[in-house]
């Protein structure tokens, strides 16, 4: 017998106590929990997810579509940035300000490469309010999960209100599972010394959330 | 389960050890209050975290009662989706299973994601004696690996040491490892995490195979969910070419839509966030994003036998917060090593028993580690009804040799007790004898009276009294 | 009205002051009580130890001795939780009927102490006299199993003259957990005390419960430390008055 019979034997036998009349999966889940905490307008869940960004060390920025280059430059500036890696689906101009080299990752950056890489600018697939996430769907204006990985820095840009849903299970209802997905709420950090959270271990130690209006 | 801690005392045996060593206790005492208060905050943020307890509890539960269906299901999704999904009975064969994929690729060392499965299969030791070295990546896992230490916490597995310790550690054995900890290196816990930071990045930027664990496997989709902080989670999830997941069969959910649930309770749950830092899911494999090659190995490892206890299945709920460790007494003062598993405190009391049977000394004298206060059900998120299984996996223990004397001592109890006359002929002649009572009792009885007194047995039973004062009272009342 | 006492084997044969001073209580809030002597054991230590089956004809004697009673009165917490939690349990796994109907029948009407004079009473100002300082401990039974809430805090603060003093780390357990307190001893004192050592930074002159199982613990501890603080069950505090001082 093969391992894979001998275990789904295994289980079936350990579950003959479970009835052929057993309720199904959706009768048997109870989901008297809210979609939503609280009723915030759009541009309240927009405030709530820069306080609890915030909240867990991540630096939140504000503009209009029209400050942004700036913006761009000045936080690449004070990081001294030299090399930045900008997805594809971003447009070149954002960095029109800034006195860096753009790397795009059309190539394919090894991690070697990207370990060179000082800035990583991104925008994101949803933003989640409550719980201060972004979350990354590896979409044009992303690019690989690698990429958003090996730099120290990461800035990450958020259309408000649009991008910015209320919750949690809000945010799962317009994602796509196919698509590699990663959630990031505020910088690398560890309890592994005490339980008591410190910022900056092996992911971007400072990331940048810009909330571009419009 | 890992031969690691085969041998190990009984608990009552190695509580002993670590309740009269004060630098554990503070350790630990420090760690698990910090977390408490805030765990209980991040709680009190959600209204409706009853409700949410209470569809964590009913997803698990209806998964568990239709597992084969829904493991059968999630092979086909991440077969679809491009993965390879292998199944291990136990622990050898999982072992055996990943040495071989690791083989295959030619490489001679992994990387790893801080996993509960692998440790409880003893992975890298598996893997050491196929000369394959396997560094773990978490910081608290990297910090009991380079200490040569035992876990002693399902999320830090390193509690039991402080931050002047795990200095002292890595400036002693990273240079033995790769590159070695900065000069003047403090006990601040900034620079030990940068000093992780540069220690791992050598590793984690030429590695070509990576083994994790799963938080969950998403059945309908074949997604699976890796929670984490620092970003070396997903350093090993992208980076390498080759990513081999070991997981627990009672890992699976039905439903994308069940992630909503867990993503809000686990977080809060563990280490009291509102969300942890870094979440990856992943379905297969995506062409010029991440590993080209991803295997699932299905554990079951004595998984299924605790399935099949009706009033144990429960423990398989679990999805492995701790926050029933932090707020566990027992555990506070024992600390994890005594439970002698990889699974420490109240869910490891009753979990390794049912993986491992309750055969060894340490196995049998785990479901008897605890108080039965019930904090840890109260903070369950998923409702696992600990002290029940507790007391549960008792009643098993109590039929096994070794428990004759008590056995007999019980049933003559209950015999006693169900006889009121027999029972009120002892107190009397209890009371009668009570100034000849020693303070320290002999033999089992020591256990009790070494560090507390007994009560003053008093001059009459309360049923003597009641009795006396029904009839004086009747005699008042026909005077 | 006319109630039954479930006194506990503890109280009755190591602790008669608590049960004695329910009794005095109750009769002074005009409630008649009855001691069946049929009563022995709820089977906690058994049960609790994995002897499940011994339990069993316990649970028939306490169905047969509190036959007939609306309202069955114990000053014990985890007497009362072992009558609501685990007689239903005892009943569903086991294969006697007359278990099932022992539990349907006692379960609703099993009260503890506090919620008796609270919930069906309907007073937490019981007339009592007490001019000391007092600390709380409210037992895990109570706490978490029987959800007991403020109501045994309500009482004390009613109480003339009593100064009611928040406990520390009033929610861990004690330590003593039946047969934890020899299976597990030196864990068990250790939790023993850190309670204790919390209960002495209060100050107050008695640290108060409702459950004589834990303060047995807890005042073995105190009076091996030669402790001036006096464990003490609240049914004892709550008999005082100016008349009828504690002695």
């Amino acid at each position: 017998m093969s391992s894979r019979a001998l275990v789904l034997d295994r289980i079936r036998r350990a579950l003959s106590d479970v009835p052929a009349t057993d309720p199904p999966y959706d009768q048997a889940v109870p989901r008297d929990y809210v979609r939503e905490h609280g009723a915030r307008t759009p541009a309240q869940n927009v405030d709530l997810l820069a306080e609890n960004l915030a909240d867990y060390r991540a630096h939140v920025h504000r503009c209009g579509p029209e400050g942004l280059a700036e913006l761009l430059a000045r936080l690449l500036d004070e990081r001294e940035a030299r090399r930045v890696l900008l997805p594809a689906g971003l447009p070149r101009e954002l960095l029109d300000a800034a006195a860096v080299e753009v790397l795009d990752d059309k190539t394919g950056l090894t991690a070697q490469e990207l370990d060179g890489v000082d800035s990583v600018v991104t925008g994101c697939a949803v933003a989640v309010a409550e719980t201060g996430t972004l979350v990354l769907d590896a979409g044009a204006d992303q690019g690989t999960r690698r990429g958003t990985l090996v730099p120290d820095h990461h800035i990450c840009l958020v259309r408000v209100p649009d991008q910015v849903v209320a919750s949690v299970p809000r945010a799962l209802e317009l994602l796509a599972p196919t698509r590699p997905l990663t959630w990031i709420s505020g910088p690398s950090a560890t309890s592994d010394i005490e339980l008591d959270r410190v910022e900056g271990v092996h992911g971007p130690r400072r990331l940048d959330v810009v909330l571009v209006r419009g | 389960m890992s031969g690691t801690f085969l041998g190990m005392p009984a608990f009552p045996e190695a509580a002993r050890t670590s309740v009269h060593n004060p630098t554990l206790r503070a350790n630990i005492r420090h760690a698990t209050h910090t977390i408490r208060t805030k765990r209980a905050a991040a709680v009190a943020e959600l209204d409706d975290w009853a409700e949410l307890r209470e569809a964590g509890k009913q997803i698990k539960e209806h998964t568990l009662r239709h597992l084969d269906r829904y493991l059968v299901q999630l092979e086909e999704a991440v077969t679809a989706a491009g993965g390879t999904v292998h199944w291990a009975a136990d622990a050898d064969e999982a072992n055996r299973i990943v040495t071989e994929l690791v083989r295959a690729t030619g490489e001679s060392e992994v990387v790893k994601v801080k996993s509960m499965a692998t440790q409880e299969i003893g992975l890298n030791e598996a893997l050491e004696a196929a000369g394959i070295a396997a560094y773990e990546t978490d910081l608290a896992e990297l910090i009991v690996q380079l200490g040569e230490d035992r876990p002693s916490h399902i999320l830090v597995p390193a509690i039991h040491r402080n931050r002047g310790e795990i200095r002292d550690i890595f400036r002693r054995e990273m240079g033995r490892w790769g590159r070695a900890a900065p000069d003047g290196l403090s006990d601040e816990p900034a620079q030990l995490a940068e000093a992780a930071r540069l220690h791992l990045r050598e590793k984690f930027l030429r590695a070509k195979v990576a083994v994790s664990g799963a938080n969950f496997m998403v059945a309908e989709t074949g997604t699976l969910v890796v929670v984490e902080s620092e970003g070396n989670g997903r350093m090993c999830l992208t980076l390498p070419e080759t990513l081999i997941s070991v997981a627990g069969i009672e890992k699976v959910v039905p439903t994308w839509r069940d992630l909503e649930v867990f993503l809000q309770t686990l977080p809060r749950s563990s280490t009291a966030e509102r969300m942890n830092p870094y979440t990856s899911m992943w379905t297969g494999t995506t062409p010029g994003d991440g590993p080209r090659n991803f295997h699932l190995v299905l554990l079951d490892n004595g998984r299924t036998d605790t399935l099949a206890d009706e009033v144990g299945r429960q423990a398989l709920r679990c999805i492995r917060c701790s926050a029933c460790l932090n707020v566990c007494p027992v555990y506070e003062r024992a600390g994890g090593h005594a439970y002698g598993s990889v699974y420490p405190g109240p869910i490891g009391a009753i979990l390794s028993p049912q993986l491992r049977g309750t055969q060894s000394e340490i196995d049998a004298s785990l479901p008897y580690a605890s108080s039965l206060c019930g904090a840890c059900y109260d903070v369950c998120p998923v409702a696992i009804d600990i002290p029940e299984v507790l007391v549960h996996l008792r009643e098993q223990v109590a039929e096994q040799p070794g428990h004759r004397l008590e056995r007999a001592a019980m049933g003559a109890a209950a015999k006693a007790f169900d006889h009121p006359s027999v029972l009120a002929a002892g107190q009397r002649l209890a009371s009668l004898t009570r100034r000849l009572h020693p303070s320290k009792l002999p033999g089992p009885g020591r256990a009790w009276s070494e560090s507390r007194d007994l009560p003053a047995f008093p001059a009459e039973s309360f049923r003597t009294w009641f009795k006396r004062q029904e009839r004086r009272k009747r005699e008042e009342g026909t005077r | 009205m006319r109630v039954a006492l479930f006194a506990t084997c503890v109280n009755d044969a190591l602790y008669p002051s608590t049960a004695i001073a329910t009794v005095k209580l109750l009769e002074r809030l005009g409630v008649q009580v009855d001691f069946p002597a049929a009563q022995t054991c709820c089977g906690q230590p058994q049960y609790n130890t994995g002897y499940r089956r011994q339990t069993e004809p316990l649970v028939r004697r306490m169905g047969r001795a509190f036959e007939g009673y609306d309202h069955v009165v114990t000053p014990s917490g985890s007497c009362a939780a072992m009558v609501r939690d685990h007689y239903p349990r005892i009943a569903r796994r086991g294969s006697d009927p007359r278990l099932t109907a022992v539990s349907e029948s006692l379960v609703p009407r099993m009260y503890e102490l506090t919620e008796f004079l609270v919930d069906v009473l309907g007073v937490t100002d019981v007339g009592a006299y007490f001019p000391y300082k007092v600390t709380y401990h409210p037992s895990c039974h109570g706490l978490r199993m029987l959800g007991l809430g403020d109501r045994p805090t309500r009482l004390l603060r009613a109480v003339k003259g009593l100064e009611l003093i928040e406990l520390p780390g009033a929610d861990e357990c004690c330590g003593f957990g039946g047969t934890f307190a020899v299976k597990n001893p030196d864990v068990s004192v250790a939790m023993g005390e850190d309670k204790v050592r919390n209960a002495a930074s209060t100050g107050a002159g008695v640290l108060c419960g409702a459950d004589n199982s834990c303060l047995m613990h807890i005042g073995g501890i105190l009076h091996r430390q030669d402790s001036p603080q006096r464990a003490l069950h609240l049914a004892e505090i709550l008999a005082c008055t100016e008349e009828e001082p504690l002695t």
